[in-house]
């Protein structure tokens, strides 16, 4: 057994002590290492993460399998945390937890399509020349955050070469226009009298998050296309949302469609222990849809982080940290980023498992005490921010970082410790339902159990917008009201319904049960999978919800007249309105309008038969 | 070269400890040679510079601290496979258990790999996602929760219901319509013999079947081997799938044996409990057994899952069925009232789904009515259950005309289309037909979820 410890150079090695799952002891290292530090285990190429350090040995969590490793296996200590590799080219590709670009992978270890352990490939490609287009010119005072260049990243994406945060000095040399791989050399800066080199590489590591200027507030809404969210649980840009949802509730595919159809301008997709098919279904679309702003496959400005289930839970810890990482190095571009992230909860569930070896004292569920912490460490990350960089008309930056993350309760119970615990650090909530699930409602968001606090920030928003009809005019946030104050009536007659019958209760009762089941049925409910119902941008949306109040109204007006509920109900019209989602595209709401016309006729119809009724 | 301990140290449960003398591996398989027993195999789960920890796959029992020589092979859990295994019955460590078996395997040329049995997870940019529809000839699943090639759908069932006859009948009826064949590979975890000759018996009598591999471990088996033998069936069906380009299907039947055994070994290691006692990575164990399911692209074979599990007390909400919804993609959910009714199969279908069929059916591959007929009949189905609970409270006579004429549909619902003999194969047009003529009942004007063109197409005409 092999029991020497020393410093080569630079380099600190030590050996295995122990192993325990994913877990092995380190010895020799225990008096230079620092916590985090990434280390490697040399035979094997397999890395860890000091996570502990005692006197005499230092605890290392392992992001790959540990079998057939032995005592006395030489380690080698990295002396950085795990970081991310920052450059053009990130787009499109799709990494594991620490940033090992899954599709090289298979594309250069052909044989098969498993994971092999230790594979060691650089997450970017050295290779691969960008255009680079320089925006400094020579002996400019320059520092963190200023952009010193750009590169057309793909086709809707430019990718803004941004001076590293904390770095400055005067511009010694700037690559001419050209083409550079992210390793050559493109900058060099002098301070205090030192030249440092530059190229298009950042490292940054995925626990600390990356400086900006200041926060703002955020004002403006993300618009998803999904109807009840639009209108009645709507996001901010910077927001925080959490989905949570038992299983079969449709979390995954709220998830997809968001990533799909949101008007954010990067998005990063974390995959965090779900199912491996997900992630080849969500690929899939991606390379197929079309993003109707570019013209180009939506790829082009999506980032994959995928660690399935199966895939070893260390990485997956990770994983959440490295998509945030990548997400605001983005946004310090300037960019919307939205970060998708499918399963908090299996995140949540690999820190319990590795507490459970590292045998801490569990707080609630086995779950460890500082789980509050880590999750607010995650979901504080958020935010509108003005960018670092020089304040000049060109470089006064805004970004913004929405998270939306997913969350899988156990049972589907809301009081479990990562739900509980989520909902104190998120803005906005977005609950799923089982029983709409089973009612085939979907996206099964209940509209009594959710909600968003940000309504009041984004309702000028809305109000610019100017989307106003002729014949109620309601704006966005009184639309809202209105259906708030329908749903909950509904809700509250239900109970008396089951004792003694709908067709019991008074007329006006009634209409406001009929009316709550239209804006279910022909509103809240929205087909994912339907190529017009999959996205209702705002103008329809309002249009269409408009038509579904304008009809409420004037039901009102008619049973004040004297006509009965069953005769409203009969109207021909009311199918069409219940159609509308999935029959009429965003670019043809001019239809919606023709519904209105015949709404008019056929109620002014009915008036004229109830009064020569009357008379005879 | 291996290394003999002729003292044990400490024996706890399944787990043996020894004072660390060599230069073990993590993972690595031992022999335990007990004077007068048969030999053991375990495995080493802890190492550190005093102690070495094994987890004994069989029964400790007879063990003592110096009656046995512990031999260290050096190498990790292999299984020997061949295609010489088509039609064996083999136990959880891959041994013939039948002497049909033992000839079949001494009579011919041995052409066996050894194969490490931890999966390996797949890429999850190697996958191809699964769009290739499984005919099952069960109207409720082709209809509601098509089976994709490919994919992992479990029956979650209770004691007492018909999820054996249930998944013989798939796996008898299954079809793809490329008619290319399948390898059945049984996986019996903790089973009662009288199932094992139950399938056995179903599977042989099909015509469809020429191909069954069996891995037994019965209910009195140490339960212990119930950890490893999801593990060997499934290293088995990546072999035929991925090398040998077969189409697997696999079932393993009863997972909650398995997470039963789980837990027993979490206490035995005095691991942290999280819910019910389980540990905390029931999870991930789960998802290390589901997830090596799937097509990988350029590669022809693929693995399809149907694992059975017993819901305790029939409790959804219990931790073996959630934890499995959410590793699984959908599940068949049995319901024990509509068994009583005397309907099979008894398909709870609100609380069942198959997640990937929505890109799998279609013009192209089932009907182009098939998204919509299934949207509809669950979504008036859902509504017809609430005029039922309505009946309990106000009686049938205060219905109105469109509660009763749910209430006739939800009948025939359950009737027609989700009622269905053992030995019934439909097809997929036979389904649709049955489909339409059950939302005949309802009014044309009601079904929302079709698209206009298809009930102007298929909607039934009226005598």
């Amino acid at each position: 057994m092999m029991k020497t410890s020393n410093q080569i150079g630079h380099i600190s090695v030590g050996y295995i002590s122990a192993i325990n799952g994913s877990l092995i002891d380190v010895k020799g290292i225990e008096n230079h290492t620092r916590l985090h530090d990434l280390i490697k285990i040399s035979n094997h190429n397999i890395l860890g993460e000091v996570i502990q350090i005692y006197s005499e040995k230092v605890i290392v969590q392992c992001y790959e399998n540990t079998s057939n490793l032995s005592l006395g296996e030489k380690v080698i200590d990295l002396e950085h945390p795990l970081s991310m590799e920052l450059a053009p080219g990130l787009l499109g590709k799709i990494f594991d937890g620490i940033q090992r670009p899954l599709d090289d992978i298979y594309s250069q270890f052909k044989d098969n399509g498993f994971l092999k352990r230790g594979v060691e490939l650089p997450p970017l490609s050295r290779k691969k020349k960008w255009h680079f287009i320089p925006k400094k010119h020579l002996n400019e005072k320059i520092s963190g955050g200023d952009i010193i260049g750009i590169v057309q990243e793909t086709s809707s994406i430019k990718h803004y070469i941004l001076i590293p945060p904390k770095k400055f000095g005067t511009l010694t040399f700037i690559a001419e226009e050209g083409d550079y791989t992210i390793e050559d050399i493109i900058y060099k800066l002098k301070e205090n009298g030192q030249e440092n080199s530059f190229n298009m590489i950042q490292k940054w590591p995925v626990t600390k998050r990356r400086p900006f200027y200041k926060k703002e507030k955020a004002t403006e809404p993300l618009i998803t296309g999904i109807r009840v969210i639009d209108l009645l649980f709507p996001i901010a840009k910077g927001g925080t949302v959490a989905v949570p949802g038992g299983f079969g509730t449709g979390k995954t595919v709220i998830q997809q469609s968001l990533a799909k159809w949101c008007d954010a301008d990067v998005i990063v997709f974390v995959g965090c222990g779900e199912r491996g098919n997900e992630i080849a279904d969500s690929l899939k679309d991606f390379e197929k849809l079309i993003d109707p702003r570019s013209g180009r496959p939506l790829l082009e400005r999506v980032l994959i982080i995928a660690n399935t289930s199966n895939m070893p839970v260390s990485a997956r810890e990770a994983s959440i940290f490295s998509g945030i990482t990548i997400a605001e190095y983005y946004r310090d571009m300037g960019y919307d980023v939205a970060l998708m992230a499918d399963s908090t909860s299996r995140w949540a569930e690999s820190l319990r498992e590795i507490s459970g070896l590292l045998e801490e004292m569990p707080a609630e569920e086995g779950y460890p005490a500082y789980l509050p912490s880590k999750l607010s460490s995650f979901y504080e990350r958020a935010g509108v921010v003005q960018t670092l960089g020089t304040n000049n008309s060109e470089e006064n930056r805004e970004g913004s970082l929405t998270i939306i993350g997913s969350v899988s309760p156990p049972s589907g119970d809301f009081s479990e410790p990562v739900t509980a615990t989520t909902k104190r650090f998120v803005q906005a909530f977005w609950a799923l339902d089982a029983r709409l699930a089973y009612a085939k409602h979907y996206p099964a968001i209940n509209w009594l159990d959710s909600y968003s606090n940000y309504s009041e920030y984004i309702s000028n928003w809305w109000n610019k917008k100017g989307i106003s009809g002729d014949e109620l005019e309601l704006n966005w946030q009184e639309c809202r009201n209105q259906v708030n104050e329908i749903l909950s009536k509904e809700n509250n007659l239900k109970n008396v319904i089951q004792l003694i019958g709908e067709e019991n209760l008074p007329e006006d009762q009634q209409l406001e049960l009929f009316i709550a089941k239209i804006i279910k049925e022909g509103f809240l409910i929205q087909n994912a999978f339907d190529n017009v119902d999959n996205y209702t941008d705002v103008d329809k949306l309002m249009e269409q919800i408009r038509i579904i109040l304008l009809l409420y109204k004037e039901a009102k007006e008619l049973l004040n007249q004297g006509i009965i509920i069953e005769e409203i109900k009969e109207l021909k019209i009311i199918d069409d309105i219940l159609r509308i989602g999935s029959s009429i595209p965003n670019n043809e709401i001019s239809k919606i309008a023709k519904i209105t016309d015949k709404l008019f006729d056929e109620i002014k119809a009915l008036k004229h038969t109830h009064i020569s009724m009357g008379e005879k | 070269m291996s290394i003999t301990y002729k003292k044990i140290r400490q024996i706890v449960g399944p787990l043996v400890f020894l004072k660390n003398k060599h230069d073990v591996h993590y993972g690595e398989i031992v022999k335990i040679r007990t004077e007068g027993q048969e030999n053991r195999i375990g495995q080493v789960i802890r190492i550190d510079e005093e102690i070495i920890v094994i987890e004994v796959f069989e029964e400790t029992k007879g063990i003592s601290s110096d009656n046995s020589e512990i031999i260290f092979t050096g190498e990790p859990f292999k299984l020997k496979i061949s295609n010489d295994m088509l039609g064996g019955v083999f136990n959880s460590l891959g041994q013939p258990i039948d002497i049909h078996t033992k000839k079949l395997l001494d009579s011919e040329i041995f052409t066996e790999i050894e194969q490490d049995i931890t999966g390996i997870p797949i890429n999850p940019f190697a996958r191809q996602y699964p769009s290739n529809v499984i005919q099952t000839g069960i109207s409720v699943i082709d209809g509601l929760f098509t089976l994709i090639r490919g994919q992992k759908l479990p029956i979650f069932s209770g004691q007492g219901m018909p999820h054996n006859k249930l998944a013989a009948q798939i796996v008898t009826q299954a079809k793809v319509l490329s008619e290319e064949p399948f390898l059945i590979i049984f996986c019996g975890i903790g089973i009662i013999q009288d199932d094992v000759i139950f399938f056995i018996e179903k599977f042989q009598k099909s015509g469809n079947i020429h191909n069954i591999i069996s891995f037994i471990n019965f209910a009195d088996d140490p339960v212990i081997e119930r950890l490893i033998i999801p593990n060997v069936a499934l290293t088995t069906a990546e072999y035929f799938a991925f090398k040998k380009e077969m189409h697997v299907l696999v079932v393993l039947d009863d997972m909650t044996n398995y997470a039963e055994a789980l837990r027993e070994l979490s206490s035995a290691k005095e691991e942290i409990p999280s819910r019910k006692g389980y540990p905390g990575y029931l999870y991930s164990n789960f998802a290390s057994i589901y997830e090596r399911t799937g097509i990988i692209k350029g590669k022809k074979g693929s693995i399809t899952q149907i694992p059975i599990l017993t819901m305790p007390n029939d409790d959804i909400s219990h931790p073996i069925p959630d934890t499995t919804g959410y590793i699984t993609e959908g599940q068949l959910v049995l319901n024990r009232n509509l068994e009583k009714k005397g309907i099979y199969p008894p398909m709870e279908v609100l609380a069942s789904i198959s997640r990937l069929m929505k890109d799998a059916i279609g013009e192209k591959n089932t009907r182009e009515d098939h998204a919509d007929i299934s949207s509809q009949l669950l979504a008036s189905y859902s509504n017809a259950l609430e005029v039922r609970d309505l009946i309990s409270v106000v009686g049938e006579d205060s219905l109105n005309l469109e509660q009763k004429i749910l209430l006739k549909f939800g009948n025939d619902f359950e009737n027609k289309f989700l009622k269905q003999r053992f030995d019934e194969n439909r097809d997929f047009s036979k389904t649709f037909s049955i489909a339409w003529e059950v939302l005949g009942n309802i009014p044309k004007n009601q079904l929302y979820r079709i698209h206009q063109e298809f009930i102007d197409k298929y909607y039934p005409k009226q005598v």
